[in-house]
């Protein structure tokens, strides 16, 4: 049997919310495939962006455990965690620029590894079509134009596993198809990617599987037309608001 | 008024052209508050941002209690280093009392609160989105921290100018520790009470003119700084 490139083991995480303790995720079991585009789905306080930032080794669980690549995140050391962090990247809802140009920006991730290459910065720019825009002010950007180079920002690292929230919520229809586009030709090049979305389209055009989450659990998971023809989660969560 | 009046052309003139004693004493002013900013700096930026950077129990606290001591009194730093460095004092040895050395060790003691204490609150302004960024782009932690001093860059300059105006305007360390002897450790802040009560109010108006025109220049880098 193959192993799972992402494995999720009774993923539990609370946190404190005012005065009392909130349990944001209630036991995730799940598996990800390299290669494989999964989407998360859920209404706003699911625990989509918990989930993500869960998998980014960016806050430690309060239980469970998460297996990456055959490696045990659960209580591996900096070093392993900064390794496994070095194989992936991820891309916030509301992502901030660094101070400085576009370029310095893009490249912070080579950088901090000890690289620098102007080349693939050009790339990744090209890719998110902002191609010349490596001198500009990152804090004269839009909204849209932020998003881009954040998404820029994680490509040109080539990472094995992309995590991104809300990728296209920020955008105009034509970025957002371009988006999509990139994320289509990702997972033709082996690359795992995970998207929390609110945009269905996007999950029934992109997602080899979809995760419903609701209340901290996951409730529905598998294929796009499998998940929007349960009527049950139709009903509970998605297709009033979202409009399947 | 006619007395002062014409002190102050004198002050001018001593300004004007360059008056050995006042370049001496400027520049030594200069050289000795620069330096314990120096000093103070690199101490405290690094320590603002352990501070930071670390949750601990009594965090809060400790932040306070550097808050507070942003007005302490500068004869009691002077009291408190002048006990450290005196030849019976656990530094003694070291020879620091009445030395330029000694008045840079006391005025970087003095300014230290101020330094970290507003480190602190620079570092905790900027959005703990960079943090993760940064973390989710591969940084460790080291250059998370550097990143994040680089985003609050202009905050933190701003405290270490703060820093070097209140080490350049006080009195008590200066005239504790240097002992505001001429030609060593005679400062424009100690020259200025010592000519005043000696009644020479011409060099007295110079120097403090000339204190008047650095805290200005300060100011305006200041503002600079902080984008004003």
């Amino acid at each position: 049997m193959r192993m799972a490139f992402l494995e999720i083991t009774d993923l539990r995480k609370t946190a404190r919310q005012g005065q009392s303790l909130v349990d944001i995720l209630k036991g995730i079991n799940l598996t990800v495939q390299r290669g494989e585009v999964l989407a998360l789905i859920g209404p706003t306080g699911s625990g989509k962006t918990t989930l993500l930032r869960q998998i980014g080794l960016l806050d430690g669980p309060t239980g469970g455990r998460i297996i990456f690549d055959g490696v045990s995140m659960a209580g591996a050391g900096e070093r392993a965690l900064l390794q496994a962090r070095r194989r992936m990247a991820m891309v916030f809802q509301k992502p901030v620029m660094f101070r400085g140009s576009v370029q310095g920006n893009v490249s912070f991730g080579l950088k901090v590894r000890g690289r620098n290459d102007g080349e693939r910065v050009r790339s990744a720019l090209h890719a998110v079509g902002l191609s010349g825009y490596e001198e500009r002010d990152a804090a004269t950007l839009s909204g849209g134009e932020m998003q881009r180079i954040a998404l820029a920002r994680a490509l040109v690292l080539q990472p094995e596993l992309l995590l991104l929230d809300e990728p296209t919520a920020n955008l105009d229809p034509k970025s957002a198809k371009s988006i999509d586009g990139i994320i289509q030709s990702l997972a033709s090049e082996n690359i795992t990617v995970i998207m929390a979305t609110h945009n269905m389209q996007q999950c029934r055009k992109l997602a080899d599987r979809v995760a419903v989450l609701l209340g901290g659990r996951l409730v529905k998971l598998g294929r796009p037309d499998e998940v929007f023809g349960d009527r049950e989660v139709c009903d509970q969560m998605l297709c009033s608001s979202d409009g399947i | 008024m006619q007395e002062i009046w014409g002190g102050f052309v004198r002050a001018i003139d001593l300004i004007i052209t360059l008056n050995a004693q006042v370049v001496e004493i400027t520049t030594r002013s200069l050289y000795i508050s620069l330096s314990s900013a120096f000093l103070a700096a690199v101490i405290c930026v690094p320590l603002g941002g352990l501070i930071e950077f670390h949750s601990f129990r009594g965090k809060k606290i400790l932040v306070n209690l550097i808050q507070t001591l942003y007005s302490l009194p500068t004869v009691t730093v002077g009291l408190i280093v002048f006990l450290l460095i005196s030849r019976s004092g656990p530094l003694g040895s070291l020879g620091l009392l009445f030395s330029p050395w000694g008045m840079v060790f006391g005025q970087a003691i003095l300014v230290s609160p101020i330094m970290i204490g507003l480190t602190v609150t620079a570092l905790a302004a900027v959005s703990p989105q960079i943090k993760d960024t940064a973390r989710s782009l591969g940084a460790t932690e080291i250059q998370i921290i550097v990143t994040v001093i680089n985003e609050a860059r202009q905050a933190v300059m701003a405290a270490v100018l703060l820093g070097f105006g209140r080490a350049l305007s006080e009195v008590g360390v200066a005239m504790m520790i240097g002992g505001n002897i001429r030609g060593y450790t005679r400062v424009l802040t100690t020259s200025i009470a010592l000519e005043t009560s000696m009644g020479n109010l011409e060099l007295s108006m110079a120097l403090g003119m000339i204190l008047i025109s650095i805290s200005l220049v300060i100011n305006l880098l200041l503002n600079r700084v902080q984008g004003r």
